[in-house]
């Protein structure tokens, strides 16, 4: 019995301590945090001062006070919704080619698809500047085909489009190894035997292929979605003014404003609205590919 | 007019002849089997049937017509592929309603025809499973619904039963015949199993190195192989090399190697000289004492080296004084155990009759 108690904590024990001291405690913090004053020069206020103790639910009163930041939660949902899409639709055929080519390619494709990551994530988002500037070939390529169609030039740096571009460019492979994983693992018999039962090339992908790669496919969003929604180094050197999402709201009430409280409560509210998004994409999951 | 018709297929991998000048027809109705062994080219003319490849040279022609340029999805044909390739994520409802989906079925005609089907596998009560869910024999089942539903005109059927055990196999081969009966759908099976092509058959084509060695019915198969590879393929056999000496009426005088001068029957245009091989199957060798086969006009003397028991019945190695071996089968009749209570090293004769046994040309 004692055995097997040891065993028990032996097992359970030490992620168990992990996820206490990395993710609630933290967690704890957060939201203790976000019901307190702020400090006078930043950071928080003292808890217990003038013998009662500082709790106060203004950052929450004040959150839904001013329709803005709600308003940069949807228009951060709505990027992250289309990074997700256009991410999908961009790694899908990319993965679905590198479980075709022959073996020996398949690893050197895959190779290349993670081969960013060697560089600084910064370095490469800067790079898009460069890209995307107003004296880049790409830009003056696009504007002379605006221009012939007699509308004015366009500025594509420091626009929704330039963030959107940050965002699918630093997020794609997140997107192409679930993918791809999902993809090798499909027995080719199967598309035999769809074509041999009267299924043509279109019909063989939706009703075969699609379904069965809907793990990845989740697998891969939830990895594109969540940081996406985070994300404030994208939208700061991309985005113009106008293009802030909820990662730089967070981000400046720890940095600029200084309103520790404030940012606790923003980040609390991001994290229940992807907790509730996880939530019904289980329900939904669950309910499609409980057999699968 | 023949259902399915194949005129001189060929199909080359590289250096390698897969499927060499094949030609045969196959009825409506027919439950036709390829056998083979393994590379003898019986699946790749599966596949050149379903589409999945191409011949070389040559037709296949349906009801006729060449359907050469006829991709597989619009062939009037399924396949049930040796690892039945159901589709994981659709019950099993949804996976027999497959091909009726792709032909544009109606909802309400899908229903009834699936019921149906599953009724006649005895599946009703799967519909709603995952092929996750089923057991092996289940599976098939599940396959072979699949292939009939929407009543093609020719089930292919890649060696389907090889994934079973022995057990199951057996009742599924009866399963088999009485589906197809029922059905009417023709059925071209190809295996290396030959208990389970002859079992099964209407017509077997015995296979050897991308040719037809033969095709006949199960029982001419058997009876009457047409050389040493069908003989040696199709069941035990003694197999010996043998020279016609004397051809007659009826029957003929050969001298076999490791028996000396024997009378078999006599096959159709063999001329004294002739070389070629003696066989005879088991079961028609008979095993006694000297005086009990006198009648016989072959019998030889040895010893009994070796004994076989599997039940229903006992295959003996007799050694002859020369080290000829001869394996003799007899059905084990009595409750008792084996037919004869012989001994290792027993001095026993083996006999057979005149009629018995077959010359086959080189």
């Amino acid at each position: 019995m004692n055995k097997e108690r040891l065993t028990r904590w032996l097992t359970f024990g030490p992620p168990f301590i992990f996820m206490v001291v990395f993710f609630v405690l933290p967690a704890f913090i957060m939201v203790a945090a976000s019901f307190r004053f702020p400090g006078e020069y930043g950071g928080l206020a003292p808890m217990f001062e003038n013998g009662t103790w500082q709790f106060t639910l203004e950052t929450y009163r004040f959150f839904f006070s001013d329709f803005i930041y709600t308003e940069i939660f949807l228009k951060s949902f709505f990027i992250a919704g289309l990074t997700t899409l256009i991410c999908i639709a961009l790694a899908y055929p990319l993965a679905l080619l590198i479980t075709r080519v022959p073996k020996r390619f398949r690893d050197v494709m895959v190779l290349l698809v993670v081969l960013p990551f060697a560089s600084n994530f910064l370095i490469r988002v800067y790079a898009w500047m460069i890209i995307l500037g107003p004296q880049s070939a790409f830009s003056t390529a696009v504007n002379s085909v605006v221009t012939a169609f007699g509308f004015e030039p366009v500025p594509l740096l420091f626009s929704p489009f330039a963030v959107i571009v940050g965002m699918v460019y630093v997020h794609l492979p997140f997107m192409v190894l679930p993918l791809y994983t999902n993809l090798e693992k499909h027995d080719p018999i199967l598309l035999d035997a769809a074509q041999d039962l009267g299924a043509n090339a279109w019909q063989r992908f939706w009703k075969v292929t699609w379904p069965l790669s809907l793990p990845g496919v989740y697998a891969g969003s939830a990895l594109v979605f969540i940081p996406v929604l985070g994300m404030f180094a994208v939208p700061d050197i991309l985005g113009g003014t106008g293009d802030i999402l909820i990662g730089n709201l967070i981000k400046e009430q720890f940095l600029g404003t200084r309103d520790w409280p404030f940012g606790s409560t923003l980040s609390i509210m991001l994290t229940l609205a992807v907790l509730a998004i996880a939530a019904l994409a289980m329900r939904y999951s669950r309910k499609s590919l409980s057999h699968a | 007019m023949a259902l399915l018709e194949l005129r001189n297929l060929t199909r080359r991998f590289g250096s390698l002849t897969a499927v060499d000048n094949v030609s045969l027809s196959i009825e409506a109705g027919e439950f036709f089997t390829l056998l083979g062994p393994s590379g003898c080219g019986k699946t790749t003319i599966l596949r050149m049937i379903a589409g999945f490849d191409l011949p070389d040279a040559g037709e296949i022609l349906l009801d006729g017509k060449n359907i050469a340029a006829t991709p597989p999805e619009e062939r009037p044909l399924h396949t049930v592929f040796q690892s039945y390739a159901l589709f994981p994520h659709l019950s099993v409802a949804d996976n027999v309603a497959f091909p009726l989906k792709m032909s544009k079925v109606s909802a309400e005609e899908t229903r009834r025809r699936v019921a149906e089907m599953l009724d006649t596998v005895h599946l009703s009560d799967k519909a709603d499973a995952f092929p996750h869910e089923l057991s092996g024999g289940q599976k098939q089942r599940v396959a072979l619904a699949r292939g009939l539903v929407n009543k093609p005109r020719l089930l292919l059927l890649d060696e389907p039963l090889g994934a079973l055990d022995h057990k199951l196999r057996e009742e599924m081969q009866i399963e088999l015949i009485n589906l197809q009966r029922t059905v009417g759908v023709t059925f071209v099976f190809v295996t290396h199993s030959q208990p389970e092509a002859l079992a099964l058959s209407h017509r077997i084509a015995v296979m050897n190195e991308g040719h037809i060695e033969q095709l006949g019915t199960p029982a001419h198969i058997y009876g009457q192989p047409v050389n040493r590879f069908v003989a040696d393929f199709i069941g035990d056999i003694n197999l010996m090399n043998a020279q016609v000496e004397a051809p007659g009426e009826t029957s003929v005088h050969l001298a076999v190697a490791g028996l000396g001068r024997i009378v078999a029957p006599a096959p159709s245009g063999v001329k004294p000289g002739q070389s070629g091989a003696f066989a005879i199957r088991p079961e028609q060798v008979q095993i006694g004492a000297e005086d009990e086969l006198a009648n016989l006009a072959n019998r030889f003397t040895g010893t009994l080296r070796d004994f076989l028991y599997v039940g229903d019945v006992t295959t003996y190695k007799v050694e002859l004084a020369n080290g000829t071996i001869i394996r003799a089968l007899l059905p084990n009749t009595s409750s008792g155990g084996r037919a004869r209570f012989l001994e290792m090293g027993d001095s026993v004769t083996v006999a057979w009759p005149a009629e018995a046994g077959m010359f086959l040309h080189e």
